[in-house]
């Protein structure tokens, strides 16, 4: 468990300080939906429209943004390597990793979210729902975006392959996320999507560190 | 025989050779025949006019897409619990025909749709998933390219297929939720009553056998060439020391 929490402040330490990156992910997501209304227009009932489905492909590629760095700085330098060898299970590690860039990409995203979505009109209705599906949508893309960049370690120029890997992998959680918020704007049930989508969340995290952890080990045989 | 002897390369090289001839032209024969009674002896639907008759490439070719992947699944299983080479080769293999057949699928409906939907495209369920599957061939295709270690392309294709495989029928249910459509539903069940009608079951039947040997052969002999490639890039190594 110390090895657990080490590892974890080790990860934030490093995502924080030295240009980690943390804060890249959320200006990505600003600059993203400061960029719909000049693609779309200004008209209001078009962006309320959009907004919910902009929000979480926005909320996507941020995501994806720091995902070809999950493993490759320290597979690189070696330190996967020292990682392997502690007493710590490969899956606890993909898990620690995962969880230290839910927390420096998914958990800015879900602050600014609500302001972004005011920005694009999004009915006060449908905030709480974008917060509560973002919340419990993006661990998915962060767990999900670990088995990529496990599978995509060591390959030169992989950030693109990870993109082209990954993003199928994310077409039910956007489809469940969007429809949560779609549904709180329109007046529907969001709760049936919501419940698809935790699901989603939790399969993801219950399986996917066992996947990567298979991965890293065949990539570091 | 069993079917475990086909891991020897040697030994799938030997049948591969002996039973490609007669199962390209059985492929080619079916698929001629099929299309040929499909095309010009069968009625025009009541409906659909002479359209309904791009039925013969669309249904086997869609039915190609999914179940190639099904294979290449079934390969990498076969490749990551017992490691034979030739498993995994052929699972390589199939991934590019599987992929043309998704692009054929999809282009032919959008052909048929375009007079029958009034539309190329229509954002439906199944359109969606196939469009999906596409993508997943691609991921799948461009990893096998990207890793230069044979054996851990292997590895790490194997695993994109299985994990991909979870991800794509999560796919398929999702955009049903997402979305309801406007294709129909399928072409030929278990269910009798629901199949299409008997003039056309038959000439579509001959044509998925026609596309399935079809398949087989083109992945027997895609396999063969990679088991080729192998050999010369390990005369090379060997020359090169």
């Amino acid at each position: 468990m110390t090895g657990a929490r080490a590892l974890l402040g080790r990860e934030l330490r490093l995502a924080i300080r030295s240009g980690g990156g943390a804060g890249l992910g959320l200006a990505f997501f600003l600059i993203l939906v400061l960029l719909v209304p000049f693609g779309v227009g200004p008209s209001g009932t078009v962006l309320s429209a959009i907004a919910p489905g902009m929000l979480w492909i926005g909320a996507l590629l941020a995501c994806l943004l720091s995902l070809d760095r999950l493993f490759q700085a320290d597979f690189e330098d070696g330190t996967l390597d020292i990682l392997m060898m502690s007493r710590l299970p490969l899956e606890a590690l993909v898990a620690i990793k995962a969880i230290a860039h839910w927390l420096t990409t998914g958990l800015p995203l879900l602050i600014a979210a609500p302001v972004l979505g005011a920005t694009l009109h999004l009915p006060d209705a449908a905030q709480p729902w974008l917060v509560a599906s973002l919340a419990l949508g993006t661990p998915a893309l962060s767990f999900i975006g670990a088995m990529g960049a496990a599978l995509t370690l060591g390959i030169r120029r992989g950030g693109l392959l990870l993109s082209l890997l990954v993003l199928p992998l994310y077409v039910p959680t956007l489809i469940f996320g969007a429809a949560t918020v779609s549904a709180a704007a329109t007046g529907g049930d969001p709760l049936a999507a919501l419940t698809f989508l935790t699901a989603i969340t939790l399969a993801s995290i219950a399986i996917l560190p066992f996947a990567a952890a298979a991965t890293l080990r065949l990539q570091l045989s | 025989m069993s079917i475990w002897e086909l891991a020897n390369p040697r030994r799938f090289m030997a049948l591969s050779g002996r039973i490609l001839p007669g199962l390209s032209w059985a492929a080619g024969l079916s698929i001629g025949i099929a299309l040929v009674w499909g095309f010009f002896f069968t009625p025009d639907d009541y409906q659909q006019g002479s359209t309904v008759k791009i039925l013969f490439i669309h249904v086997p070719t869609a039915f190609i897409a999914i179940n190639a992947w099904l294979m290449m699944l079934v390969a990498s299983l076969i490749w990551l619990i017992r490691r034979h080479h030739v498993s995994a080769l052929a699972a390589r293999a199939a991934a590019p025909v599987g992929a043309v057949m998704t692009v054929a699928a999809l282009m032919t409906g959008a052909i048929w749709g375009q007079p029958m939907w009034g539309t190329w495209w229509e954002w439906d369920p199944r359109l969606t998933s196939f469009l999906i599957l596409f993508i997943f061939y691609l991921g799948y295709i461009a990893l096998w390219q990207a890793v230069e270690d044979p054996d851990k392309a292997a590895d790490l294709t194997s695993v994109l297929c299985l994990v991909g495989s979870v991800f794509a029928l999560l796919s398929r249910y999702a955009v049903l939720f997402w979305n309801q459509g406007l294709h129909q539903g399928a072409s030929l069940s278990i269910k009798q009553e629901d199949n299409v009608a008997d003039v056309f079951f038959y000439p579509l039947v001959l044509s998925i056998t026609g596309f399935v040997l079809l398949f087989v052969a083109l992945v027997l002999l895609r396999t063969r060439t990679e088991i080729r490639l192998r050999r010369v890039r390990a005369l090379m190594l060997r020359e090169a020391r």
